[in-house]
Parts: C-alpha cells; structure tokens; sequence
C-alpha cells in the first residue's frame, strides 16, 4: 500500500516558528502524487459503486430495470429502497441545526434534481457505471418549484447557524425620509456549487460491526457522530481516515448523502467499496451557495454620512430542509449608521439542501452591499473609499460592543497606496489603456467573523528532543499540516524539523471543524495549550529538582526553546530536554489540551477580520469582453503564523471574488428543475489565464482579546469584498452598473 | 472479453489484461496499475486533474480509451522525481507555493513538464511579461479551485527559464 | 458507457467497411465521442479504432497550391505545423483559441469536424431532443438559450456548432475528403454540415460508413496569410466554447480590398459563410463603414431563437468589424500569447 502520509518531518531547508514563512510540510508528498486522497485507497476485494440518480426534482420513482443493471457483466448488486441496509434511525430526524437530513435510498420520493435513487455495485468501475445507466429510471412526475419566485415568502425560523432573521435598531424609514441622497437597488446573486477538484469520494469497508471509511471530511467527530447514530454502532467502531482533503470549502462539513450510501453498499456485499461521486452527482445532495436576491436601501446626509441602511434578503431553501444564507450579516459589521434593518425572508424549492460555501453569507452579502455602498458613493458624488471611511464603524453596529481589534483604516490606507487609488477619476468611463480598452477601479471591504470551536490535541515531547503532537485536525489546503506543526514546535520549544504532527483520523483527539476560518484559531489553540501541558510538567520536574540549574525558577519563571528549558531571567542557565527527563527516569512526557471560545471575551467584543479590495478591470469597449487585470488585497487577521500559506489563502478568496462576480452560476430549467450545466465545462469557475496580477497586503494587527493565539481566520476573507470591487470597477470602467451577477459580457453590449 | 494491452510507464514495461474495452487510460492508471497519482476530477476532460505524458505530449486520461493507446510511453507524476530528488517543475511548485488541497496538482505539473517541452520544441521563450501571458494560456487545462494560480503561473515559468538557463550553459 | 466491440482497423477500406455495420462509430482520439459514451449520449455497438491508419496524419502542400491535412493531424500538430501557421495564420490561431492545450494535443482534424452541440439539452438524455430521437421534439426551445443559434435554425433544433477550426476552414473554402465504400470524394466544408431543417439528427453529409481522410484548403487560400485573424469571444479568457467568432482575411491592393473571407462561429449550426457578405468588401476601401455592409450582409436574416440569445446578433456584427480591422491591420509576426483573444493585442503580449 502507498503510504497514506500520517506523519510529516520538514524537509531540510526550514527552520523557524510561528511567524515563518515556511514551505508546506506535506508539499513533497502533493508533488509526486503520494499524498494518497480517500478515493486512492484501494483494499484487497474493493468493489465500485456507481450512483442512479434522478432526472427529476420532484415525484417519486415507479420503477428501476434492476433486472437489466444485474445481468450487465461485473454488477455484484443492485441497491435501491427494496434492498438497502436498514437504518438505526431515520435520516429524515434532526438532531440539531447541523444534522441536514440526507436521502438515503429509504423511499420512492424524489425531492431534488441528482438525488441518489439507487447504487450499483460492481467488480469494475465501468461495470458499476453502466448498471447505473441500465437501470433507466421510470417516474412519476410533479411539477417542480424552482427559483426565488417560487411561492410567497416567509420569514425562517433561523438563517446561517441559528441567527435571528431579523436585526437592526433605529428607524430606517425615517432615516430615508431625513436623507439628502437616496439609492434602492436589488442585486441578485445565483446558486453556486462548491466544486471542490475532489468529488466526494468514500471507501468503505466493515469488519462486523466496525467500519473503516475513507472519505474527506471537515469534521471528523461530527461525521462519526452521524454514522455512528445512523448505523446504531457505537462511534469507537468508526474509523475515518482523511489525512487530505482535495479541497472542502464547505462541502465537506457536513457528511453527505452518497459518502453515508457508500458504507450502506459495503454492509450490503460484505466488500470494501468504493463509491467516488461523478462531478454532476455533486449537483445535488452535496450542498451548495443558495441564490439570493437582496433589495439594499440607504440614505445618506448632505455629508455623506449613512442615515439609514436597510438590507433585505430573499433566499432558498429546499422543500425538505433548512439553510437560509445569513446574506445580510454583513450589515451587521461594516458600516456605521443610526437606522439599521437586516432581515432574511425564505421559500422553498426542489432543490437540494442549501449548505455553508466558502464565506456563507458574507460572500454573497458583501456582494450586494460593497455595490450599494459604490453606487450611495456615487449619488453623493464622493469618493467610494473616502465614503467608506466617512461610515467606518468604531464599534460594531446594532450591538455596539467593541472591536477585539480592527485594522481596517490601516488595509484601506496601505491598499489603496499600493493600488494608486488617488488617481481614480470619480466618473466612470473615463480610463482606457493602450490598447483602447476601458479600464476602471473599484473598491470592496472585506469582512469575516472570527469564530472558534472547540478541539483538542495530545502533544508528547521525548528526551531525544523530538516530539509529535497528534490531533484529529483536517488539511484541505489551508495549510494545516504546516502552521499546526509551527505553533506545537514553538509551543514545545523543539525545532519543527524535531516535530512529527499526526492528523487527520478520527481516532484522535477531535480536532474540531475545518471551516468558518476558525480551524488555525481552534486546532491551533488546542496544539498550543497541549504542548503547554507538556511544558508546564518538564518545568515543574526541572524548577523542583535541586540538581538542575533551573531549580527554584518556578514554572513560570522559565521559557521552553531550542530543545531546553531556559531561564526567563537568566538565560545562561537552561538545560536540555533530555537532561531534565534523565535524572527523573523519564523518557517522554505526554500532555493534553483543549480550546475553546472563551464565552467572557465573546461577550465583550465583536471580533471580525477586516479588509480592503481594490481591483482593475479592462472591458472591450465593443465586444464587452471582461478580464480583471489586478487585485491588491490588504487584510487584517490578527497574528500571522505562516506569511506564505495566509497569502496563498488571501489569492485564493480573491479568485473566488473574481469567481463570483464573472463567472459562477448554476443554471437549472425551471420547466424540469434539471440542471444545465453541472458540468465543469460549463459551469466556469475562472482558469490561469483569468488570473490578475495579485497582490495581497498581510497588515499587522494585534489582538489580546480573540483567543490565546490571537489568530483570526484568513480562508474566507478573500472572497468578501473582492466580489464587490470588481462589480465597482466595472460599472468604473463602462458605466453599466450590473446588478445581477455574474456579470457577462452581453450585458455590457450597450 | 480480455484484451492484453502493452503500455510503458514511467520506463517501465506494464503488460495487462483488460477485462472490458471501456477502460479509460485514467482507470487503467489507477484502479489496474495503482498509479493513484493521477487524479479524476471531471472524467471528461473539464478539469486537467488527470493528465499524463503519452508519448511525450500532455492529455487528459479520462478521455483516451486504454485499448487504443496499445504500445504507448506514458509519464505520470509518480515518474519525475529521480529518487527523493524532486523534479524541478516538482520543486518549484513547493518554493511558489502553486498549491493548496494538493488535488489538482499532479496535473498541473504534468501540465507544467508537457507545457515547457512544447515551448522548447517551439523555440518559445520565458523571458518577459508576454511569455507569462503565454504560461498562463498554456496551463489554462487545469482547473484549481483553491485559486492556487498565482503560485502555479510563478513556479512554471520559474521552472522553465531555470531549464533554458541550464540549456545555455549545457550549450 | 455501454460495452462495446472494438476494432482496429488496419486500411481505409477495413475501416470503412466495419463501420458500415450498424451501431457502428469511429474513434480517433475520442475527446469528443468518449465524453457522449460516458453521458449516455452516443451509444455505438462497435467502435472502430482509426487511429493507426496509414497517411491521415500528415499535412502536405500539393504542387497546385493547395494543403492536404490528414484526418488524423493533431491540432496541435496543425496549429505548430510552419507551413499552415505561415500560409494559413487564422487557422493556426483558431486552433490555439480552443480547448485547452491537453484537448488539442489529442484531438484530430476530423474529429474537430464532427464534434456535437454543447446544447445542454443534447447532452441531457431525460430531454427530448431531435438530433437524438428524430421527432421527439426540442427542449432548448423556451429554455435556457444562452448559447443558441440566431441563423440557420429550425422549429426543430436550434444549437449551434462548437468548433473553432471549422470557422476560418469556412471562410478559406476547404473541401473535405470523404472515404465510403464507392471511393472517395470531396464535399465543400460549406456543404458538409448540414442546418437542421426539419431533420436535425442529420448533421453532416457523411452516409453510414463514410470516413473523412482529409480536409483540403484550395491554393486560393494561400492568398490571405498577410491579413487573417480569428476573433473568438467568450466567458472565459480560455479554456470557453465561443460565444460569438469570426474568420476574416482579405487581400489588400492598392489601398482596396481584393478579396475577403469570412465567417462566423457561434451563431448557427455550421460555420456561416455568406457570399454576399464578402462581395460586399471586394474592391471596397478598407473602412469601418465597409467593414459594416459586411458585417450587416453576413449577419442579414439573423433571429434569435430565444431571448437570451438576441444580443448574439449584434454581438456577431461587431466580432465581424473587429475581425476585419485586426485582419487589415495584418497577421501578427508572431502569434499572439491569447491566441484570438479580444486581450491579445494588449502591446507586447506576443510570443513566438
């Protein structure tokens, strides 16, 4: 078997901490293709599941040619509602906010477009793939509800993770009244599907009532705690391995339907089976960015300060399931003004379950509001950045507590200097480069919670001087193998090439979620206070022990680096690891830790990371053809473990800006409710060639109150803003404001 | 039906028996020869995750039919480095971080190989702003959705002049 | 992907009688094919595998002038070939405009040819579709018509052709060889797609059987390579089907047009030639006021299929003028580092 790659040493060549720009640790294992992801994973017996799935979003199934599937060479068996594995419990029941319900072959009814209505099992892939195909579904046939106009409006129980719909304070209607200016724009965003390059891909095998599953996950204890209950087996018979994750951006969070079918095929023919998601069957059960249409009403004074700000959205859940994207969280942070509404109004349609994507709410939120902001600007002929600091917002809106830390002036001040923003003209049309194309600039600000969870993570240290710290913590690109190695290293006082990190399975410590930009802070946070375990124990071995130089310092009184424990006020005096351990006939120390929010400060203040986007784009004056041409970035996200990696992940956000404001949108017919294009081929998300040049400003900011590290997350702030600028550059460089996104080229034509 | 196919690999003779005519080159990698690093991302030549060298030239896997391609010299990513020592397209996609999730990348850096190959064979240089224009098309087949583009476009062209410059020398 | 018999054909005259056989379909590269089988689009009880038939993979200048391109000629190998990339720059620079670099690595003359719609409700087998089931009726039709055509179309289908290539080998005037069991002939590409009329499942004049050996660009041809450009605009930078693009050349004499060509892409379901069009250039002063009698009379009859689609008329107006100025401004040295690309002519963004 390849290696799967548990256990990473840094290669020669870096040395350092936090702080350090450090390449990836697991690098050399992505280059050469030895990184093994869950759908390379092939066991002795494996068998190939293929998904039938509907072609119509909303009837039942009347009838399947199972007959046909089976006689097809290769197809071992045929799962359908007839035969499959029966459940502990009805995925259907919902535990909590974050238990979607799943479709899991326990009826007839189709609720969505893609929905999984059968498994085909197979000797070979190819076999499975055409007893999937043999099967040729027979329906019947309901009319389906699809888009925002779907049915009358309601107002949810809850958006996002259980926020209230509806916020705000004041009077916005008398602060329209009262304003000098005035602008109402609807803007509407699509649905948008996460598209990870991994499909979801899982194999599965069981050894009585114990499973091994393969599958990516951005939570592994969550992703137990569901198998464990659907299956009815305790969650100690469940081992998942995800040491890597092709790319999660939300998708992953929450275990889906087809990786649950997966361990159902496996229980069904006794074989390890593997069931990789074909890029259309992740159109559907796997979540996606729910498409809003968000009414933005603002007022302003003869100065240009917001009198009112009233943010209206209209999203889409599914028929049979609740996730209403907070789009108007946004309005809750950025901008001050004394009359603030954000409400959030629902329907239903027979779609899949919407889910968290990369910057859920903020991305789509900030889309509409950073172009509303612009074209308030541009109705009191001020300067859009010169706008957004005439409404900057001292503490945060509605709830009026404090900022942790917020370093927006300084990404507004820095970023616009890089980008030469003071030789913006105010009007649009008015820059063209050399080659006749229209050229213009716009701004966005950039915002994202800073969130934490709660993990936890052993950390031994030996008297060799090495040491591993071990948490179920999850990498799907953030950089996790590296910066978690860099704050256990610094944590232990061990250089990091004397550290071996281990994560990525279930049978560890539950390294929390890897999403909400939260996972540095929380399995960080847990790394760090488990090497201070181990710290605090070889300190009071040492300080307590006549013998050693350190006698008498107290725990506190010294500091861990470089292998010793040295002194704080004398560091001539120190002692190695191995000394320390020695005299005590130890060879090792082992510690735990856990982080968690910490409720007091959450109280205390509002704790976001901030940022400015400037981008430029060029329009074919003619052809309407458009390319972003730069992006400059500055972002304030407290302490910066690794320079490299955070700007990796800033670049990434901002393609995904420029993703959402040109190029994604998932097209259903609304007559079948079928999809269009869940395709890679049609659905566009941008290519190299797309690429500006990019820059992006890592400005400093410190922050006592956030958490122990102070780290905020960098993973989705990206995309916030960006959308935005790019919309405002524009209607900069044509006059054309597009209100409804992506914006194409036809709707430049003029 | 069993139909015997001859591929080299990464140098190596591979003989095997295909059970079914469907297979794609991509399949026979990975799920007959173990080769996982090639990776589906699409399987249908949307997304890049999956190419390979045949005979030189960059495809995507997914879309060739194994049968047909009897006899051909494929390069996949396990075949670049010589040993622990990382080819240099390898090594400068880790120094330009040109990576994220890492799903992508054995494809991009096939990509990478086939791309500067064809700019050599074509007497195209990396020497100005206009060639990274030219990378940037050139490796517009592999999709990355962590938006990795910057660090791949930099690690490319990194890769290729440092391949001229060793030419000139070599010369 | 249903299983399959697989031949290999060993001659012409093998292949062209295995694939007479019905259910019978040709596999070159299969960029275009293996992607319907896996959709359950293309359905072939036997695929015939040309790919190691002798002398179709060669570009060959005739003592008359013309160009004999294989079947088989990657286009890549086509888009590099010198003689083509000198002789016929907008046939180089159409090729380089699609796809990716993977695709046109394996992807054939040919098989550019035959290549289907990207109509989403061709590639959908739960819609009914006419090129698909003849008489089963066309669901584009009040659906998401984007990408549809505004000439050509039919009540019964309204997709348009993909390819680039096809474009300027449109506007040059080649002849594609056919190989049936009669012996060969050739057929003007202009006659060899057909519009959808009322029977959109016949796309091409190929009978059961029949192989294209070669496409042949006339020794006329040869006469524009100082004034061809292939405008191809699109949603992406690359990597993006077209949604409108255009094939100019002319030949320039003494300040007036000689001769023109050109054709339009993306608007119909073969490339769109209109002789008036051209006529209306030849001996014209090259002006935009020229350039837009042309535009005018290729795109003249133009209707859209859908609302969606209506701004592709006036779209393709402009793509031609475009097309036109950048073909008198004259072929580029070098080509450019965005092969057709509206961004291309961005100063110094040219490669060798």
């Amino acid at each position: 078997m390849p290696e799967t790659a548990p256990r990473i040493r840094q290669g020669a060549g870096n040395v350092g901490s936090i702080g350090a720009p450090l390449t990836r640790r697991e690098g050399p294992l992505k280059v050469t293709g030895r990184a093994l992801f869950a759908a390379d994973t092939l066991p002795p017996g494996l068998l190939h599941a293929a998904l039938c799935t509907a072609r119509i979003a909303r009837g039942r199934v009347t009838g399947l040619d199972v007959a046909a599937a089976e006689r097809h060479p290769g197809v071992v068996a045929v799962m359908t509602p007839d035969n499959a594995p029966t459940l502990a419990k009805d995925p259907d029941a919902k535990d909590g906010p974050f238990t979607f319900r799943l479709d899991l072959l326990q009826n007839a009814s189709v609720r969505y477009a893609n929905q999984p209505i059968a498994v085909v099992i197979a000797e070979t892939l190819e076999a499975a793939t055409e007893g999937a195909r043999l099967l040729a579904p027979r329906y019947e046939t309901e009319t389906p509800r699809i888009g925002l106009d779907a049915e009358a409006p309601f107002t949810p129980p809850g958006i996002g993770i259980g926020q209230p719909p509806d916020e705000g304070h004041g009077d916005v209607e008398a602060g329209l009244a009262d304003a000098a200016a005035r602008i109402e724009a609807v803007y509407e965003t699509p649905a948008q599907y996460h598209n990870a390059m991994e499909p979801h891909a899982a194999v599965a095998e069981w050894d009585g009532d114990r499973l091994t599953l393969h599958t990516p996950s951005q939570g592994l204890t969550a992703a137990v705690g569901r198998l464990a209950g659907l299956f009815g087996i305790p969650p100690k018979n469940i081992r998942i391995e995800s040491p890597y994750l092709g790319g999660g951006f939300g998708s992953k969070g929450a275990i889906s339907g087809p990786q649950v079918l997966a361990c159902m095929a496996a229980r069904l023919v006794g074989r390890p089976v593997k069931l990789v998601a074909r890029r259309e069957n992740m159109y559907g059960p796997m979540g996606h960015r729910a498409e809003t249409r968000q009414t933005l009403r603002l007022g302003a004074d003869a100065d240009g300060k917001l009198t009112a700000l009233d943010h209206h959205t209209l999203t889409a859940s599914s028929r049979f399931d609740d996730f209403f994207e907070p789009a108007g969280g946004v309005s809750h942070t950025l901008y001050a003004t004394p009359n603030l509404s954000v409400r959030h109004r629902g329907v239903r349609v027979d779609t899949g379950t919407p889910l968290f994507m990369r910057a859920p709410g903020e991305a789509t939120g900030s889309a509409a509001l950073e172009s509303a902001i612009d074209e308030m600007a541009i109705a009191c002929g001020m300067d859009p950045l010169e706008f957004r600091l005439v409404n900057y917002a001292e503490v945060e809106p509605i709830s009026g507590r404090p900022f942790s830390s917020k370093a927006l002036r300084a990404c507004y001040a820095q970023g616009a200097a890089r980008f030469g923003w003071e030789k913006r003209p105010l009007q649009p049309r008015q820059m063209r480069d050399a080659d006749g194309l229209l050229v213009g600039w716009g701004v966005g600000t950039a915002t994202f919670p800073a969130l934490m969870f709660e993990a936890e993570a052993r950390a031994e240290l030996r008297a060799d001087g090495t040491g591993t710290v071990v948490i179920g913590a999850q990498d799907m690109g953030q950089g996790a193998w590296t910066a978690l190695a860099q704050i256990a290293a610094d944590g232990l006082g061990i250089d990091i090439a004397q550290l071996t990190v281990e994560m990525g399975s279930s049978t560890q410590p539950s390294g929390g979620i890897a999403g909400g930009s939260a996972h540095t802070a929380t399995a960080g946070g847990a790394v760090h206070a488990a090497a201070q375990a181990v710290i605090a124990e070889l300190a009071q071995i040492a300080t307590t022990d006549s013998a050693s130089p350190l006698y008498g310092a107290g725990n506190a009184g010294v500091i861990a680096r470089a292998g010793r424990l040295i002194r704080r006020d004398d560091e001539s005096r120190s002692e190695s690891v191995g000394e320390i351990l020695a005299r005590a006939g130890r060879d090792r120390i082992t510690g735990t830790g856990k982080a968690s929010a910490d409720p007091a400060a959450q109280k205390s203040y509002a704790m976001h990371a901030h940022g400015a986007v400037f981008a430029e784009v060029k329009v074919d004056p003619d052809l309407g053809q458009i390319r972003v041409s730069r992006l400059v970035g500055a972002f304030a996200a407290g302490r910066v473990i690794n320079p490299r990696l955070v700007q990796s992940q800033y670049f990434g956000g901002m393609i995904w800006g420029l993703s959402f404001a040109l190029h994604e949108h998932a097209a259903l017919d609304p007559r079948t409710g079928r999809f269009l294009n869940d395709n890679l081929g049609e659905y566009h998300v941008p290519v190299n060639a797309d690429t500006p040049a990019m820059e992006a400003i890592l400005v400093h900011e410190d922050d006592p109150h956030v958490n122990a590290l102070g780290v905020k997350g960098v993973g989705e702030i990206g995309i916030t803003g960006t959308a935005g600028a790019i919309a405002n550059a524009v209607w900069h460089a044509t006059g054309v404001r597009v209100r409804e996104l992506p914006i194409t080229l036809d709707r430049l034509l003029g | 039906m069993s139909i015997p196919l001859r591929l080299t690999v990464n140098g190596e003779r591979r003989d095997l028996v295909l059970e079914d005519p469907r297979v794609t080159l991509l399949d026979a990698l990975r799920e007959r020869l173990h080769l996982t690093g090639s990776k589906k991302g699409c399987d249908r030549g949307q997304c890049g995750a999956c190419t390979v060298l045949v005979d030189g030239r960059r495809i995507n896997a997914c879309l060739a039919l194994a049968v047909s391609l009897d006899g051909a010299s494929v390069e996949t990513v396990e075949g670049l480095a010589n040993g622990d020592a990382l080819h240099p397209v390898q090594a400068a996609f880790i120094a330009h971080d040109g990576f994220q999730c890492g799903f992508c990348t054995p494809g991009q850096i096939m990509s990478a190989v086939g791309l500067i190959r064809e700019m050599r064979e074509a007497g195209e240089s990396v020497g100005d702003a206009a060639d990274v224009e030219r990378v940037r098309e050139g490796m517009s087949g592999n999709l990355c959705r962590c938006g990795a583009y910057a660090g791949i476009t930099e690690a490319v062209v990194a890769a290729a002049r440092a391949e001229a410059q060793a030419g000139e020398k070599a010369a | 992907m249903n299983l399959f018999a697989y031949t290999r054909a060993a001659s012409i005259a093998e292949a062209v009688t295995a694939a007479a056989e019905p259910g019978a379909a040709y596999l070159a590269a299969g960029t275009n094919l293996l992607d319907l089988m896996k959709g359950g689009i293309a359905t072939p009880s036997r695929l015939v595998d040309i790919t190691r038939l002798p002398g179709l993979d060669a570009v060959e200048p005739q003592p008359d002038g013309s160009t004999r391109i294989g079947a088989l000629v990657r286009n890549s190998d086509l888009a590099r070939n010198a003689h083509v990339a000198k002789t016929y720059p907008m046939v180089a620079e159409a090729l380089l405009a699609g796809a990716s670099a993977q695709l046109r690595n394996a992807a054939t003359t040919a098989g550019n040819l035959l290549q289907r719609t990207r109509c989403a409700y061709f590639y959908d087998p739960a819609s009914p579709c006419n090129k698909r089931e003849p008489g089963a009726g066309c669901q584009a039709i009040g659906g998401a018509t984007r990408i549809h055509a505004v000439l050509g179309w039919s009540e019964h289908c309204i997709a348009t052709h993909p390819s680039d290539l096809c474009v300027p080998l449109a506007a040059l005037g080649a002849q594609v060889e056919i190989a049936e069991a009669g012996g060969r002939r050739t057929v003007p590409i202009g006659d060899f797609h057909r519009l959808p009329s009322d029977h959109p499942e016949r796309e091409t004049v190929l009978e059961p059987g029949a192989l294209v050996t070669a496409v042949i660009l006339p020794p006329e041809a040869a006469a524009f390579s100082g004034h061809a450009r292939y405008l191809k605009v699109r949603d992406r930078t690359s990597y993006a089907f077209a949604t409108v693009s255009a094939a100019a050349a002319l030949t320039l004499e003494n300040g007036r047009i000689g001769a023109a060509r050109l054709a339009l892409g993306g608007v119909a379901l073969k490339p769109w030639r209109v002789a008036e069009a051209e006529d209306a250039l030849t001996g014209a002063t090259p002006d935009a006021e020229a350039f837009s009698k042309a535009a005018a009379a290729l795109v003249a009859g133009a209707k859209p299929s859908g609302p969606e689609n209506a701004f592709k008329i006036e779209l393709a107006r402009r793509t031609v003028v475009r097309a036109l100025t950048l073909a008198q401004a004259g072929t580029p040295a070098r080509m450019p580092a965005l092969p057709a690309s509206p961004f291309s002519h961005a100063a110094g963004a040219l490669h060798a």
